[in-house]
């Protein structure tokens, strides 16, 4: 029997699972977390007094459904929690389990590796009590801590509201909700967001909870600094009547939207092609995940789509797996899959208008901005490297060059941003600053694996 | 002096046994369950110092991803404090320390 790997075991990983065992194969779930659930249905341990039910509002039953679900598949398929998987060499991958270095052959790999936030730097963001606004809900979900008191939310996305909400209702008092997308743009991509009124309604009422709360929701600013000597003590901005503004607070969440995490279909063979309104450049796939024979690719992970598209396309390209082995195709389950998939995506592109990555802000940051937090680079440094005669103005050059994107991250922090940077220079549109190369180790891991403490 | 804020606040109590850990010498109380980054920030402690210019560090993604929150064993192991739970008596610090016998 055929060996299926799936890397991932948030909602596109699992539904995959399920729909693969339904059809008597038993796959591989390789899970970098100690639980499945993926990130946005992080599940607590079971230590933890948290009311899942509360903090999910809207998502509660789908985060309980899913989890009832892993746990009726449990033995069903090979379940391989804390597992990293750091490079992939033909058909075998690398992978590190408790400290220990291990390969592992496939025929089919199926990649659901999901996402991460997107980030712009400012002024300050390295202080200690800023963090990206999907691990405020980390920490919340997997540790039942607030990242702080008084806490500012600061990007732009639905879920600055959402996290925000969360917050509060947790009993975080709220600085602001500032976002950089003008209220204009929002409007402009609302007959997009029309298509998923599910998702676009609970975005509004999110918003609207954080108005009835009284709490400062902002568009269209520019972020100039977050201040503070060893620790975060304010956020400052300008606001859309180019008024400066000052919010106390003791941290910071920082989320640009969501990116997805794609290194290892990069290590894995996928080819790659630049997507203007999301501004990344992405894994080219068919209509059902294929990204080349024997390579799959579904949910946040190769375009973000959120939740539901995770759920569907995971499905959708286990239908393709068991086409390309041969079994009979569900062709009316596929064909709603596809239609659900495409229709979140679309959303998604919506999403991106209504909530931009704002480019020309990150274009104009202030030279001594740190841009890669890894390595200590500032803005003003690349741009130095770039002014030089025949100095490099593509991004892995640069990075050759000022060690920006090299350090412990790999450039998942300052990738984008320096994107942003190198294509002003280049005076194109992000394709023109080429694309960040994945390298192995996909993150960092001890040479002797064995000498790391347990 | 005024014994520093703690950044991150907890809202979820623990249910498990206590677990004791040292970090640079100081000893931090902990719930078994924490990873070392919530049972350091909830302490009052910061996790480390830049290697460029020393400046203090806390984490930033929080899920695995940017490696900003790095500490250290006695035994000289790199440790995602993020995404690794603490257990009693666990010896950390914010710095690589020397390995015993290697230096004069």
């Amino acid at each position: 029997m055929a060996d299926i790997v799936i890397i991932g075991a948030g909602p596109a990983g699992i539904s995959a699972a399920e729909v693969l065992s339904a059809r008597g194969l038993r796959p591989i779930l390789i899970d970098e977390g100690a639980r499945a659930g993926g990130q946005g249905y992080r599940r607590p341990a079971d230590d933890l007094a948290l009311d899942m039910n509360r903090l999910m509002g809207s998502e509660a039953q789908k985060y309980a459904s899913l989890h009832r679900r892993f746990e009726a598949l449990a033995t069903r398929i090979d379940y391989r929690p804390r597992t990293l998987v750091w490079a992939i060499d033909g058909n075998t991958l690398h992978l590190l389990r408790d400290g220990r270095a291990e390969t592992l052959s496939f025929d089919r790999l199926l990649i659901a590796s999901g996402a991460m936030d997107r980030i712009a730097p400012l002024s300050g963001w390295t202080l200690p009590g800023v963090f990206t606004l999907g691990g405020a809900q980390v920490a919340l979900k997997d540790q039942g801590c607030l990242i702080g008191s008084r806490v500012a939310f600061l990007g732009s996305s639905p879920l600055l509201a959402l996290a925000a909400k969360q917050y509060r209702d947790m009993g975080a008092e709220i600085a602001v909700i500032a976002d950089t997308t003008p209220f204009s743009a929002k409007a402009t991509a609302l007959p997009t967001l029309l298509r998923a009124p599910r998702t676009l309604f609970r975005g509004l009422w999110y918003m609207g909870t954080a108005l009835r709360a009284g709490t400062k929701l902002l568009h269209g600013v520019t972020p100039i600094a977050i201040e503070g000597t060893s620790r975060v003590e304010a956020l400052v901005l300008r606001d859309d009547q180019r008024r400066e503004r000052r919010f106390a607070c003791d941290a910071v969440a920082l989320g640009y939207g969501l990116k997805p995490e794609t290194q290892l279909a990069d290590l894995a063979g996928a080819s790659f092609a630049y997507d203007p309104d999301f501004r990344l450049h992405l894994p080219v796939i068919d209509g059902m995940g294929r990204a080349r024979p024997g390579l799959y690719l579904a949910g946040d992970g190769v375009r973000i789509g959120g939740a539901d598209a995770a759920e569907a396309s995971g499905a959708l390209a286990a239908h393709a797996i068991l086409s390309d082995l041969g079994h009979a195709q569900d062709i009316e389950a596929t064909r709603g899959l596809a239609r659900q998939v495409g229709r979140l995506r679309d959303f998604q592109r919506g999403l991106a208008r209504a909530f931009a990555w704002p480019k020309a802000q990150i274009a104009a940051l202030p030279d001594d901005v740190m841009l890669c937090r890894c390595e200590n680079v500032t803005v003003g440094e690349v741009r130095a490297a770039m002014a030089k005669d025949l100095g490099p103005v593509e991004v892995n050059r640069v990075k050759a060059m000022t060690r920006c994107g090299m350090g412990r991250c790999q450039g998942r922090v300052c990738g984008p941003a320096l994107q942003e940077i190198v294509a002003a220079k280049a005076g194109g549109d992000g394709a023109a600053a080429g694309r960040l190369r994945g390298q192995a180790p996909v993150k960092p891991i001890a040479l002797a694996a064995a000498g790391d403490a347990a | 002096m005024e014994p520093p804020k703690a950044q991150f606040r907890r809202v979820a109590a623990r249910t498990g046994p206590p677990a004791t850990l040292s970090f640079d010498g100081a000893t931090i109380q902990a719930t078994t369950g924490n990873s070392i980054l919530s049972a350091l920030l909830e302490s009052g402690a910061l996790l480390r110092r830049l290697e460029f210019g020393g400046e203090p560090r806390a984490g930033f993604c929080l899920m695995g991803a940017c490696q900003d929150c790095w500490v250290w064993s006695a035994e000289g192991g790199r440790i995602r404090a993020c995404t690794t739970p603490v257990t009693d008596g666990m010896v950390l610090f914010a710095e690589p320390q020397p390995l015993v016998g290697n230096h004069g």
